[in-house]
């Protein structure tokens, strides 16, 4: 599996989302933001039914190395939040892109999606940071 | 072991034992405990010899230098102990009338005046008990000043990702929404970013100056003068005050409450947990806000004010006023130092990290803002030995145990990658800072010829690296008796 798969969109902050076929998007942190924070050991989702504007802080992943905040990449409703990662926090580490998922949001337009980065912006990003 | 895995029924200490149990009979038979307190049963040599190895164990400042970035981990002059262990003040109760503590009140009151000479603020307090406590009720007298005012739509309190790490936490515990603002790329606030930042709902600003990333912010002035415009007010995080110390002072530049963690800057001790203080001082805005009680002289008398005289204070941190015993090293601190003292201490500090960052350049290891002078901390950071040899910046911590140099600041500040943040403080020689700088040098040789020997380290410790990630999945803090 690559680092940045392309089914999906970016931001500069390091997360991914995918559009769903239902509308909503799923959102997660990527490869680069997992291995930068290393181990993780607590994650706070968002409640279910919380209105997000783009860039809000709205989960905290938290590492032996640091807490550091994830920000919704569109504005929308948290529809569902991924209740498997309070028990197993390691889920993002092992399997950012698919287990490690944070949350669901249906977006209030989805057209904002095509504002975010795409994969190969965002391998440039990371080229750049390194 | 655990001095109660030491414990056989009917083993006694007596030199370690309450000297006098006179006072019981005071107490009510209804308040008196049935059975005896799971206290461990053991030996007068036992007790010795266990606190002594304990102490041997101890990574502590009297036995290793300990540069831990936004720590200040400088000596404690024994003699601050000494004086403030003295019996009359060991054996003042808080509930005593103000004219049996005349000695003690004054020597509070003028830490008062010299804290607020050394900051430039308009008067101090001493009521909070450490450092995130005067965080807490510098915030609350933001809010009490915007809720006097009728300001309720101020709901914003900003903080530069390069504030102590503690500010965005006490922004929250007060009520406010953080809005987190970059750093530029030469170490200082992001102009363009604070202004887009600013307006009618900013309640004020968190700042640390100098910052985390161990740089003085250049343009503090025109900062205050933008966050005043939009309505807001100014904190001050007195992590850092250890490099300006009598230099630069807050009041001067803007700021409109401050608090100092005493424990730092003004070396009592420190690490934990505390007991630390976290002194408060303010400007004209926020005077009438401060939390009470604050020591006040009438004439040639020292007393207490309470809500009677500042009935605008945000009320009371603790029982009673502050930790004293903390409190009063902090003053011997100050006394012993002097006026002239203090800009020393600025001085040395300054001087001690930016030598010690001069070093580490010369040997080869990337400074994070080469292009500033550092204040008394900076960063190292490591990206380029994680990236090419694999050793990380918590192998060079781990390691540098096992040379008798306690481990910098790791991972912190967050926006330098393999960030290692230094602090020596002015009391270490120079001969110890070639020492740490010998140590880094070393640690890289043996990465490049055996990574894996690096990343075993610690060895000569009493325990050898530790999970961390299992420590904090698998949290158990507490001992309990097998049965």
């Amino acid at each position: 599996m690559s680092n940045v798969p392309d089914d999906r969109k970016y931001t500069d902050s390091h997360e991914w989302l995918r559009l769903e076929q239902d509308g909503t998007v799923t959102v997660g942190v990527t490869h680069y933001a997992q291995e930068s924070l290393g181990d993780l050991v607590f994650v706070e989702t968002p409640q279910v039914g919380r209105r997000l504007k783009a860039g809000e802080a709205c989960a905290v992943v938290e590492s032996v190395k640091a807490a550091s905040d994830t920000y919704a990449p569109i504005a929308g409703e948290v529809v569902e939040a991924n209740s498997r990662l309070a028990e197993e926090p390691e889920r993002i580490n092992s399997s950012p892109y698919e287990e490690g998922w944070i949350m669901r949001i249906q977006p209030d337009d989805a057209s904002d999606i095509e504002h975010l980065l795409d994969p190969e912006d965002y391998e440039q990003l990371l080229a750049e940071a390194k | 072991m655990l001095i109660f895995e030491h414990s056989r029924e009917g083993r006694r200490a007596y030199a370690q034992a309450p000297r006098q149990l006179a006072g019981l009979a005071d107490i009510p038979e209804s308040y008196r405990r049935r059975s005896p307190a799971l206290l461990p049963e053991v030996s007068e040599l036992q007790v010795v010899r266990h606190y002594t190895r304990l102490s041997q164990k101890n990574f502590s400042i009297d036995t290793q230098a300990y540069p831990l970035g936004s720590c200040t981990m400088k000596y404690n002059p024994r003699a601050c102990n000494t004086l403030a262990m003295l019996p009359e003040f060991l054996a003042r109760h808080p509930y005593a009338p103000d004219r049996f503590g005349q000695g003690v009140l004054a020597c509070l009151w003028e830490l008062q005046e010299i804290l607020t000479a050394v900051t430039g603020m308009k008067g101090v307090s001493l009521a909070p008990m450490a450092g995130a406590q005067g965080e807490l009720a510098g915030v609350a007298m933001i809010r009490a000043y915007h809720e006097a005012r009728g300001a309720h739509e101020r709901t914003e309190i900003i903080v530069p990702d390069a504030a102590h790490g503690t500010n965005p936490a006490t922004a929250v515990m007060c009520g406010y929404k953080v809005r987190e603002i970059a750093t530029a790329t030469d170490g200082d606030v992001d102009m363009a970013a604070l202004k887009q930042a600013l307006g009618p709902q900013t309640a004020g600003i968190m700042l640390t100056n100098p910052s985390t990333v161990g740089v003085f912010e250049r343009r503090i002035e025109e900062i205050a003068r933008l966050v005043h415009e939009a309505g807001g007010l100014l904190y001050y995080d007195g992590a850092n005050l250890n490099a300006i110390l009598g230099k630069a002072r807050p009041g001067d530049m803007g700021f409109d409450v401050i608090h100092l963690n005493l424990h730092k800057t003004f070396s009592t001790p420190h690490g934990g947990g505390g007991p630390g203080a976290g002194a408060l001082g303010a400007g004209e805005r926020l005077h009438a806000f401060m939390p009470i009680p604050i020591v006040a002289r009438e004439g040639e008398h020292y007393r207490w004010h309470t809500e009677t005289e500042r009935p605008q204070s945000i009320g009371r941190l603790s029982t009673f006023g502050g930790n004293v015993g903390v409190l009063l090293r902090a003053y011997v601190y100050t006394r012993l130092l002097g006026r002239e003292g203090m800009y020393r201490v600025a001085e040395f500090a300054t001087l001690n990290a930016n030598y010690l960052m001069a070093r580490l350049r010369a040997a080869g290891f990337q400074i994070a803002y080469p292009q500033r002078r550092a204040s008394h901390e900076f960063i190292v950071s490591l990206k380029r030995e994680a990236k090419e040899i694999g050793a990380t910046a918590m192998d060079f911590a781990k390691r540098l145990l096992d040379y008798g140099f306690h481990a910098p600041t790791t991972y912190f500040p967050l926006l330098v990658a393999e960030a290692l943040l230094i602090e020596p403080t002015e009391t270490e020689t120079k001969e110890e800072l070639d020492g740490f700088v010998a140590a880094m040098c070393r640690i890289r040789d043996e990465a490049r010829a055996d990574l894996a020997f690096v990343k075993g380290a610690p060895y000569k410790l009493p325990v050898r690296r530790l999970d961390e990630v299992r420590a904090a999945r698998e949290l158990n803090l507490s001992w309990k008796p097998s049965v």
